[in-house]
């Protein structure tokens, strides 16, 4: 798994997508299951490698999609310019949300109710306040130029939030094998023994927070540019943080690849819920629930943790010594 | 006499109504081992926490090589060449006993490679190498006390406090530790040990220090303080001394 080549592989593969089929159906499943990937590589930075379970990376979605939306119709800023500002604005407010929590010493299920109550603070704000278009919602104009990153058909869409997809896996890889990865994943595994061998515990959880909130604020600036349109149910509602911890938690916790491919099985099982029901509402969700149950019962490192042990037990003790 | 490595003030406790440690003061010489010993719930723990930053004294100061540190957080203290073992052994138990000790070595080393490769040296210091591979939560319980030792060993400190290290082990397994142990003393790192296996304090210690209830009640070579009748009497109960001496002057 060490390197990169596993990534540039499964980047290449999935770019051929748009190319084997144009079926608007299939790319716009594509999109979300690689927006939701991209929501739930943020959250597993912080959540699988920091062992920091956040409740409300609405947070952060939110933030990124208003502020790109809001900038572009009111103040007429470009709108690739507010997707960067997005992102920071992204990355602020998870500074903000972790500096509060950390520095008092919020842990585990304290952290996450935190965490799920900045969110429900956020959508209840912006679902009165006039800036954010309060119930009514934030329109961005069609405007189907690709300097307003707005396209015509839907592969560049897909292609750049593959991109971005791709970007946020090499970065995961790079962190899993940097002096930064490892101080953080010595923090979740035991904070105090971490502390006694010189780690910042603070400052090493307030950076993962930080980096997890811009990737996460990131699809939040696609979401908007990708549908033209939000509310505050849509940016900081429960849905967003809920299936961006879903996805790594199923693919595999604390991997390179789990929040891929949890949001892959993720999506696919509730496309193929609403196949089978005819879209009752809400169904998906208690498939997502069974799922979830099963998962963290049978196999808690996911799907990715499951293809480990095969493989682990396939090459048996040859696989052991070549690592 | 040159100025201890450690100096500890009439540092005191409180944890509501009670006074884990009470004006407790000892130094630990460079170069030496320094045992503290005492009897459950003396506050030794306490009292290295205290030391290691994880706890602020209510009262009393901690000076390390010239400079007050009291109230310095952990990680500080740990660049600063403090490094701990915990009683309790906390191994990273989701990594490898490589990555674990890397954890350590990292403090000087930010490339990955380097800490790695470090890891492994120390491995071999403490007698962990066959390991090095294995998840850390198969070592046994010796095998993780060496860990406990591996790691913080890796932030190559000037002072080490070891809580328990021996605790736990049996006689032959202590034999085996007690060499690494005075390995680490001869490589010039100062070493305080909070130890209950009297035996390995014996033989290890120069200087020892007895807390008990709180307050330091004696200190001295090892041998004195075996013969102290405040130190027997604080493990045995009062008149235990006497009794002792009693019984062995009718045996005599």
């Amino acid at each position: 798994m060490k390197g990169f080549a596993p990534i540039l592989v499964v980047l290449a593969l999935l770019a051929t997508v748009p190319l084997i089929t144009s079926s608007n159906v299939v790319l716009n499943f594509m999109v979300m299951a690689l927006l939701i990937a991209l929501v739930g590589q943020g959250w597993n930075l912080l959540g699988g490698y920091g062992g920091q379970y956040s409740f409300g990376h609405a947070s952060f979605f939110g933030t990124g999609a208003y502020v790109t939306g809001i900038l572009q119709m009111r103040y007429g800023v470009n709108a690739w310019a507010g997707f960067i500002i997005g992102i920071a604005a992204g990355a602020l407010v998870g500074a903000v949300i972790g500096a509060l929590s950390f520095r008092s010493g919020l842990k585990g299920s304290y952290f996450a109710l935190v965490t799920l109550a900045f969110a429900e603070v956020l959508r209840i704000v912006a679902s009165v306040a006039p800036i954010t278009g309060a119930g009514v919602g934030t329109l961005i104009k069609l405007d189907l130029r690709s300097e307003a990153f707005q396209f015509q058909s839907r592969a560049p869409f897909y292609w750049i939030v593959l991109g971005m997809v791709g970007v946020s896996l090499i970065l995961t890889r790079m962190i899993e094998d940097s002096r930064f990865g490892a101080y953080l994943v010595a923090v979740r595994e035991n904070e105090d023994a971490a502390r006694a061998l010189g780690v910042d515990a603070t400052i090493v959880k307030l950076c993962a927070m930080t980096i997890s909130a811009a990737i996460t604020a990131a699809a939040g600036c696609f979401y908007a540019q990708y549908y033209l349109f939000i509310d505050a149910g849509i940016a900081y509602g429960p849905w967003i943080s809920i299936e961006g911890l879903l996805a790594p938690i199923i693919g595999g916790i604390g991997t390179v690849f789990g929040p891929l491919l949890g949001a892959l099985v993720v999506k696919t099982l509730g496309e193929l819920t609403k196949l089978v029901t005819g879209g009752a509402p809400g169904l998906d969700l208690v498939i997502y629930g069974s799922v979830l149950i099963v998962v963290v019962a049978f196999a808690p490192r996911g799907i990715a943790g499951i293809f480990v042990d095969l493989r682990r037990r396939l090459s048996g003790t040859r696989g052991r010594s070549r690592d | 006499m040159t100025e201890p490595l450690l100096r500890v003030e009439n540092v005191s406790r409180r944890f509501g109504g009670l006074l884990a440690v009470d004006q407790a003061s000892l130094t630990a010489e460079a170069g030496q081992i320094t045992a503290l010993i005492g009897p459950n719930g003396a506050g030794k723990t306490t009292l290295f926490s205290i030391i290691t930053g994880f706890l602020q004294p209510s009262q009393g100061r901690i000076v390390y090589d010239g400079a007050d540190i009291t109230g310095v957080p952990p990680h500080r203290l740990a660049r600063r060449g403090i490094a701990r073992t915990f009683q309790i052994v906390q191994p990273f138990v989701g990594l490898t006993v490589r990555e674990n000790i890397a954890v350590g070595a990292h403090l000087s080393r930010p490339a990955r490679t380097d800490a790695l490769a470090a890891a492994g040296d120390v491995a071999r210091a403490v007698g962990l190498d066959a390991s090095l591979d294995r998840p850390a939560s198969s070592l046994t319980v010796a095998g993780r006390k060496r860990l406990e030792l591996a790691r913080a060993l890796a932030i190559e400190p000037r002072l080490l406090l070891l809580d328990e290290v021996l605790a736990g082990l049996n006689p032959s397994e202590i034999r085996d530790m007690v060499p690494v142990i005075l390995a680490i003393r001869d490589r010039g790192v100062t070493i305080v040990m909070i130890e209950h296996v009297m035996q390995a304090v014996m033989s290890l210690a120069g200087h020892v220090f007895v807390l008990s209830e709180g307050r330091i009640i004696a200190e001295g070579s090892p041998q004195a303080i075996a013969g102290d009748p405040r130190v027997v009497e604080a493990y045995l109960g009062k008149g235990a001394a006497a009794r002792m001496t009693a019984a062995g002057g009718a045996h005599a």
